[in-house]
């Protein structure tokens, strides 16, 4: 009764598209034209930064700075991805890593030392995002809103602990962290750790059932909640996840500059904003990729590399940067059209 | 008739997508004044032909003329230019504005060029729409407000406020009652005395022999049939034509003897102030209970009050004895109640995701070990189960967006059979679904009852209540009027108890 009645001609005896060569299939399928055309940008950046500063540029320690500083933001963008995926935005990230970093550097924090420092940064991301996670998922509020206002008041805590001075870090098992002689293999522990954030970040959004959920609220919440997805639990987690990538992050930027202090972290929520649509997720939500907000966030550091390396002004910098996003827009909307 | 030209005439058409044909060389006459019919299963190209003619989708080979000149649709402005206005099988309103605004979006009247005159859109829309039949609904109100017929109303008035000379309808009578077809069927009737051509798509074959003239059958983008005498060529041959093959339109066979377990599924004094009265329904494994009555007598709602979708007002649902925390979904998952609900697009799809992970989402805890998917066991499962329901293309990685609409709707089927419930709710569940496809459906739904699935219908299709339930209950305003066995029950007492409500008593 049920037998298809003239089996589809393509796939009648086909037993799925299993075995090796499949393997190998998926994965230039993954590697699709948008992840194609993000690295022949970054590859054009490194051959214009190649041709205007042969030396200083493709010199190793510039390179090692680059990534360095692609670091913190990146981290903050994994996050980033995973709320924008789901429908949501979160604009306090920076103030959250400015929040983490002064928290974590105050004196009395700095008594427990490395692990002081290390704890309070991530306990005080988790407790922003916490915040941001109640409010939105539980109070019913718009996300822009409410991480507005975490924009603002974890801003203003943060120039109140700080009285807006600098707070330097005395631990020197932080500060070696940062030094060339702690590198492995000449690659700098921050951005181990970005890696590390990086490959878990992917994981979890494409291979675990969170990843899935995800992308279902992202997608149609209201379809995600008839399925059975508890979307509210679901939101709230997303916005934790995206405090403690701030934790993390606030620590790197400690380890970076030694210190903390409330100015920390400024802008980084347009940053990874704009490096997160650049990459190709959507906006909207229902679409994320974590391959390609790290791509975006090795672009834009790197443009910013290149004009300091060239003495640009960041005026001009900031131009760049806005000019690179419609691009990239654009170029999304012409490769989703023909694809 | 007249030695004139066809109003249109569409020759060889074909439009690709990656991977699909949907049109290959398809031609399409339409003189004015008649009703065409345009049939064909799932994924035939019915939609891709008339998205073509709505300048929605450039073909990529054939010619379109209109009143004999060959013309071009670069977009769908042009193609109301000419004077064809369509109305998509997904309704394309936009929620937030008001009814007026929507009949008028994109043709505002306007003072001065751009000052909009929103008494004037009003008032002609208030026109539009009591030439429909329906002057109570509002044009200040907005859409999502509206209830599904009355946004097919709604786009129907839109697709009239501009000088239409050909109007396509894409399964309009879908979302509507008897009586709610009936009033469509006058207004078709109005427009075709006027010399306008009406172009029709439905998958309800007795609907085409009311009111259509001329017959196209399209199967895998080609016209395998044109211009066939609507009223009297035989249903079977148009159902051969479609599907290629004899499709016995007939529900399969009831287990003989009453199912003895105990109730599944039970139901106790449930109530929604406002949508429906307190509701007592027993559920036994192995039978399906039918819920009938017109749009608006509260069936969605109960439906999606048991599953707990939303919060009822007095009452409360038990599942083999235990009983669910109310107003909560995850509560009546875990306790096996699946729920294919009436508007997939809004309520079920993940659009752009593939069908693999649209099957998948309600059972990804089967797949997955300490929140690991296991991809492999989730897309062999998926392929079985869109296999099941011959869902086409049967390729599970495809996103849902680009099935048609009777595909995306076995892709929900499919999430809940993947699932393996023990309660499955189904709120008009062969809606868009072609004829062929719909025996299969009716089969699969039996022979999940036959191993112990309690099933829950809802269907505007009083003959698919009738045929396929054991029991039926109908409803009118949110009230249990008649309670029989299906056998006792024909659709003229189903259709005179909906709308009169229980004679005696
Ligand atoms: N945007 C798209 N991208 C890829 N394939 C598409 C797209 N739109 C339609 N198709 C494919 O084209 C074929 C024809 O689809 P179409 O929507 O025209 O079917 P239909 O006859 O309207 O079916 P139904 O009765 O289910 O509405 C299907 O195989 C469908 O999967
Ligand atoms: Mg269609």
């Amino acid at each position: 009764m049920t037998q298809p009645v003239s089996p589809p001609r393509d796939t009648a005896g086909k037993i799925g598209p299993a075995g090796r060569p499949a393997t190998w299939r998926s994965l230039s399928a993954r590697a699709d034209v948008r992840t194609l055309s993000l690295l022949g940008v970054l590859a054009a950046l490194v051959v214009i930064g190649g041709v205007t500063k042969p030396d200083e540029f493709l010199d190793t320690r510039n390179l090692q700075l680059v990534l360095t500083q692609a670091s913190v933001i990146g981290v903050v963008t994994v996050g980033m991805t995973f709320v924008i995926t789901s429908g949501g935005i979160d604009l306090s990230v920076g103030a959250i890593v400015a929040l983490a970093s002064v928290w974590a550097t105050t004196v009395a924090t700095q008594e427990y030392g490395f692990a002081g420092i290390l704890f309070t940064a991530m306990v005080v991301g988790l407790g922003c995002g916490l915040v941001n996670g109640v409010l939105i998922a539980y109070g019913g509020m718009v996300p822009f809103i409410a991480t507005l206002a975490m924009l603002a008041s974890a801003r203003g805590l943060a120039l109140q602990i700080t009285d807006g001075k600098t707070q330097i870090v005395t631990i020197d098992s932080v500060l070696r962290l940062g030094e060339r002689d702690s590198y492995v293999l000449g690659v700098p522990p921050l951005v181990i750790v970005f890696a590390i954030v990086t490959i878990v970040g992917w994981l979890l959004l494409n291979r675990t059932t969170f990843g899935r959920r995800t992308v279902a609220v992202g997608g149609n919440s209201e379809a995600a909640r008839l399925a059975g997805i508890d979307v509210r639990r679901q939101r709230l987690y997303l916005y934790l996840l995206s405090g403690l990538c701030c934790g993390i992050a606030a620590f790197l930027l400690i380890v970076l500059s030694g210190s903390g202090q409330n100015t920390n972290g400024n802008l980084y929520e347009l940053d990874a904003i704009a490096a997160a649509i650049i990459g190709g997720t959507l906006l909207s939500g229902g679409r994320g990729t974590v391959t390609g907000s790290v791509l975006g966030v090795l672009i834009f550091t790197t443009i910013t590399n290149i004009f300091a390396l060239n003495n640009l002004q960041s005026d001009v910098q900031q131009i760049a940067k806005g000019a690179i996003i419609v691009a990239a827009v654009l170029v999304q909307r012409r490769t989703a059209r023909t694809a | 008739m007249a030695p004139e030209p066809p109003l249109l005439s569409m020759s060889g058409i074909t439009k690709s997508f990656p991977g699909v044909r949907a049109l290959d060389g398809v031609d399409l006459d339409v003189q004015a004044g008649e009703v065409h019919c345009l049939l064909g299963q799932n994924g035939a190209g019915k939609s891709t032909l008339i998205k073509v003619l709505a300048g929605a989708h450039q073909p990529d080979d054939g010619t379109i003329r209109w009143r004999g000149e060959p013309v071009t649709l670069r977009s769908p402005i042009a193609a109301m230019r000419l004077g064809i206005a369509t109305i998509y099988q997904e309704l394309d309103l936009v929620e937030h504005l008001s009814v007026a605004e929507n009949v008028h979006l994109g043709h505002e009247p306007t003072a001065a060029g751009f000052v909009v005159r929103g008494k004037a859109a009003r008032t002609s829309t208030g026109g539009l729409l009591k030439r429909l039949g329906h002057p109570e609904i509002d044009p200040t109100r907005l859409v999502g407000e509206l209830s599904a017929a009355q946004q097919q109303i709604v786009s129907m008035a839109r697709a009239l406020s501009h000088d239409v000379r050909l109007i396509v309808m894409d399964e309009p009578s879908a979302a509507l009652d008897p009586d709610e077809v009936d009033n469509l069927f006058r207004i078709v009737g109005d427009l075709t005395a006027d010399g306008v051509a009406v172009v029709y798509i439905s998958h309800r074959l007795e609907e085409i022999r009311r009111i259509g003239d001329r017959v196209t059958v399209l199967k895998d983008g080609r016209a395998v049939a044109g211009g066939l005498p609507a009223k009297t060529t035989p249903t079977r041959d148009v159902v051969a034509l479609m599907t290629g093959r004899d499709v016995e339109y007939v529900f399969p066979e009831r287990p003989v003897g009453e199912p003895e377990a105990a109730p599944v599924l039970q139901v106790r004094g449930l109530a929604r102030d406002g949508e429906f009265a307190p509701l007592d329904l027993d559920l036994r494994p192995g039978e399906i209970v039918g819920l009938a009555g017109l749009v608006g007598s509260g069936r969605s709602e109960i439906l999606e009050t048991i599953y707990g979708a939303r919060r009822p007002t007095a009452g409360r649902v038990t599942v083999e004895g235990r009983t669910l925390r109310p107003g909560s979904v995850r509560s009546a998952v875990r306790a096996g109640l699946g729920l294919a609900p009436e508007e997939r697009k809004a309520q079920a799809l993940l659009m752009l995701e593939s069908v693999t992970r649209n099957v998948s989402v309600s059972s990804l805890s089967r797949f997955s070990r300490a929140g690991w998917v296991d991809r492999r066991a989730e897309r062999a499962a998926a392929r079985a189960a869109v296999r099941e329901l011959s869902l086409r293309p049967d390729n599970p990685d495809v996103p849902v967006r680009t099935l048609s609409g009777g595909n995306q709707q076995k892709a929900v089927l499919a999430r809940w059979l993947l699932r393996g419930c023990r309660v499955l709710l189904l709120d008009e569940p062969t809606r868009g679904v072609d004829v062929g496809a719909r025996a299969e459906l009716y089969a699969v739904v039996r022979r999940l009852a036959d191993e112990g699935l309690a099933v829950l219908l809802v269907s505007s299709e009083v003959p698919e209540v009738l045929g396929l339930a054991d029991r039926v209950l109908v409803l009118r305003e949110g009230r249990v009027v008649h309670t029989a066995p299906a056998r006792e029950l024909d659709e003229h007492r189903v259709l005179d108890l909906v709308m009169e409500g229980s004679p005696a008593s």
